[in-house]
């Protein structure tokens, strides 16, 4: 049994506006001591879905239909006692922006000894040995001195590092990365990287990373979905996603960012503008900016279908290619 | 992108570049913030110098200190052979040399419609004689950087990012300069908008001859615009050279950090790439460290980089490095 199910996850916003889909019908799973990255443009509902699977959702927020499944438990509809037990617990989050995301009025010690008061049986010395022995898992110079030192003292890299301490603490099943190393520098967020990649290897948990990075996700995950307005046009493990993508706009971003092996050609940008979620299309949300789009894909949006054993993707293209024996 | 096709003149020279910022320590006193300390480099006509570095080595300083937004604390600044001093000076560079920002969301004043955003600059340097003549080069402006004439009565708000970095560009075309800084115009749009705005970048310039320095901190980004690129550290320059050169090899050690740690969009080189690590932060700028800035976490350092500071000096044709043991750790 896979550890982690979405089955149908739609999520939506309700705003003066009207409803807004962020999340529209995602299904995926998530094997134990995997890392899977979901990739999108900002208001693809990547950060949702996490907040989703989570429950924090803002107040207009709300879970409209679908399952979620922790381990063959429900969580959709499940209450917030439960949820209590799985927020921080057996699943953690770590969030973009290292700097709003620490309390500046207290030090970085009482905050990374709440989570583990709060979800272990261990006493206040037992708690902070933990704390301590967490940050020199994330390689915390002098992590018993740090302790005591308030979040202004702390660079982005080291105060990313504490969360991530903070979210391990107490060994959950999975580890939600929200765009956690966007606010860095590139040399630090390798070091970040490097360090989840280390600590996944060590605790064996699994870790959904959201991020926008094409580059990020083919360092470091093994599955990818990638999203476009609420809904996941395509997944797969890394390799056949960024060497085999069946979906346009898989393939148009690819060929829109510069690669390792420049040869001076011109970038092919995607056309058009990003999508408007209160103004969605008939069919294929991507259709619009889509070059190939053929008359089916305004009308009608595609099934995500299998391309291969590890791979789907929701592409009429995918179709007409197999209709037509190509 | 080669240099073959671009002159070899030197459109922009900086020259002994310094810009410091007295921070307050204490009563009546103050420490200098070396943002930028002591930079050379010339750009030449045509082509696109990038400049790359982490948050807070001076890439933006050095930037706005080159248009004189800031009044530069020690050096020069030659443009096509005459150095700026005085104020008429500068006022007569700033209809040459101008600017694209980071923030599309904060740089356009939103009380203001596109057309007086990017008429602004006309109106501010006495570009024209009548309405009609500013209203042509207006839309012509707009024209240039694919907007329709129908969004000259609209307002910021009513765009996309990208579309606002094109206003954005449009108004920094407006005096018809031939020099633009672009402090990273790229980093906060959208993927697959990125390459939308990058490859104006490139039209443009094929069609006005325009000369950029290119500021961004995605090192793919900047190599795919680039001619040749200048890395900046801790408010000093260690090395500039042809942009694949300097990516394929590099030759300071700070260079080859930065470039290992870039992620590359391929599963499979990806995991290939060896990192070089390094250990500790940023040394603040404030506390700079004696000799080279970077021999506190580099790991070549040897007694003679926390003494003296390396000369920024040619070591190959073109191929401009800041370090005592170049040719050591390179052979």
């Amino acid at each position: 049994m896979a550890l982690l199910e979405v089955k149908n996850l739609k999520t939506s916003f309700f705003t003066d506006a009207g409803e807004v889909r962020a999340v529209n019908d995602v299904s995926f799973s998530l094997e134990r001591g995997k890392i899977l990255g979901i990739v999108g443009e900002s208001g693809s509902g990547k950060s949702v879905t996490a907040y989703s699977i989570m429950q924090i959702l803002a107040g207009t927020g709300r879970i409209v239909s679908g399952s979620i499944k922790l381990d063959g438990q429900e969580l959709v509809g499940a209450g917030e006692s439960v949820m209590k037990e799985v927020r921080g617990n057996r699943v953690s989050i770590i969030f973009q922006d290292p700097m709003t995301s620490l309390n500046p009025t207290y030090t970085i010690g009482q905050q990374l000894m709440e989570a583990i008061l709060l979800h272990t049986d261990r006493d206040k010395k037992q708690s902070w040995d933990r704390a301590v022995e967490m940050l020199r898992l994330v390689n915390v110079n002098e992590p018993e001195k740090r302790m005591k030192q308030y979040p202004h003292e702390f660079s982005g890299g080291m105060r990313q590092r504490v969360m991530i301490a903070m979210a391990l603490a107490c060994e959950p099943d999975i580890l939600i990365a929200d765009e956690p190393t966007t606010a860095l520098d590139v040399t630090i967020q390798a070091g970040i990287l490097e360090l989840m990649k280390d600590i996944q290897k060590q605790i064996g948990m699994a870790i959904i990373m959201i991020t926008h990075d094409l580059g990020v996700v083919a360092q470091l995950c093994d599955e990818v979905i990638v999203m476009y307005a609420g809904g996941i046009c395509e997944q797969g493990t890394a390799e056949e996603i960024f060497y085999n993508p069946c979906h346009e706009y898989t393939k148009g971003l690819l060929r829109s960012i510069p690669t390792a092996d420049e040869n001076g050609e011109k970038l092919q940008p995607i056309s058009g503008t990003p999508i408007d979620l209160l103004n969605m299309p008939k069919g294929c949300p991507f259709a619009p900016r889509c070059d190939n789009a053929m008359k089916i894909c305004m009308r009608e949006r595609c099934e995500i279908m299998q391309i291969n054993e590890k791979h789907m993707a929701a592409c009429w293209m995918n179709v007409r290619k197999a209709v037509k024996g190509e | 992108m080669t240099t073959a096709n671009k002159s070899e003149q030197p459109l922009i020279e900086v020259r002994n570049l310094k810009q410091y910022f007295y921070i307050n320590t204490g009563f009546f006193k103050s420490t200098p913030l070396k943002a930028v300390d002591d930079i050379s480099f010339t750009i030449r006509e045509g082509e696109t110098l990038g400049l790359v570095g982490e948050s807070g080595c001076g890439k933006t300083t050095a930037g706005r200190t080159i248009l004189h937004l800031y009044k530069p604390t020690a050096g020069e600044i030659i443009y096509r052979g005459k150095s700026i001093r005085t104020p008429k000076d500068v006022e007569k560079f700033r209809t040459k040399a101008t600017m694209v920002f980071q923030d599309p969301y904060s740089s356009l004043d939103p009380r203001m419609t596109v057309a007086d955003i990017i008429g602004e600059p006309l109106d501010v340097h006495h570009m024209y004689k009548t309405q009609e003549e500013r209203r042509q080069k207006i839309l012509e402006l707009m024209d240039h950087v694919g907007l329709n004439s129908e969004h000259a009565a609209r307002y910021a708000h009513e765009f996309s990012g990208g579309q606002r970095q094109r206003v954005g560009i449009a108004r920094s075309l407006a005096v018809d300069p031939d020099f633009i800084v672009c402090d990273e115009p790229v980093s906060a749009l959208d993927v697959s908008i990125q390459a939308q705005v990058i490859n104006m970048f490139d039209e443009l310039q094929d069609q006005l001859g325009l000369t950029y320095l290119f500021i961004a901190h995605d090192l793919l980004v900047v190599r795919h615009i680039s001619d040749r690129i200048a890395v900046m550290y801790l408010g000093r320059m260690v090395e500039l050279a042809d942009a694949d050169e300097i990516y394929n090899r590099p030759l300071h050690p700070y260079t080859k950090a930065l470039i290992s740690a870039v992620p590359v969009p391929d599963p499979n080189v990806a995991r290939a790439n060896k990192r070089i690590a390094l250990t500790g932060e940023i040394p603040s700028p404030l506390s700079a460290p004696s000799g080279c800035p970077f021999h506190t976490r580099c790991p070549y350092a040897k007694p003679i980089c926390s003494e003296s500071m390396p000369p920024f000096k040619e070591v190959e044709k073109d191929r401009f490095v800041a370090c005592h043991r170049v040719e050591e750790i390179n052979s």
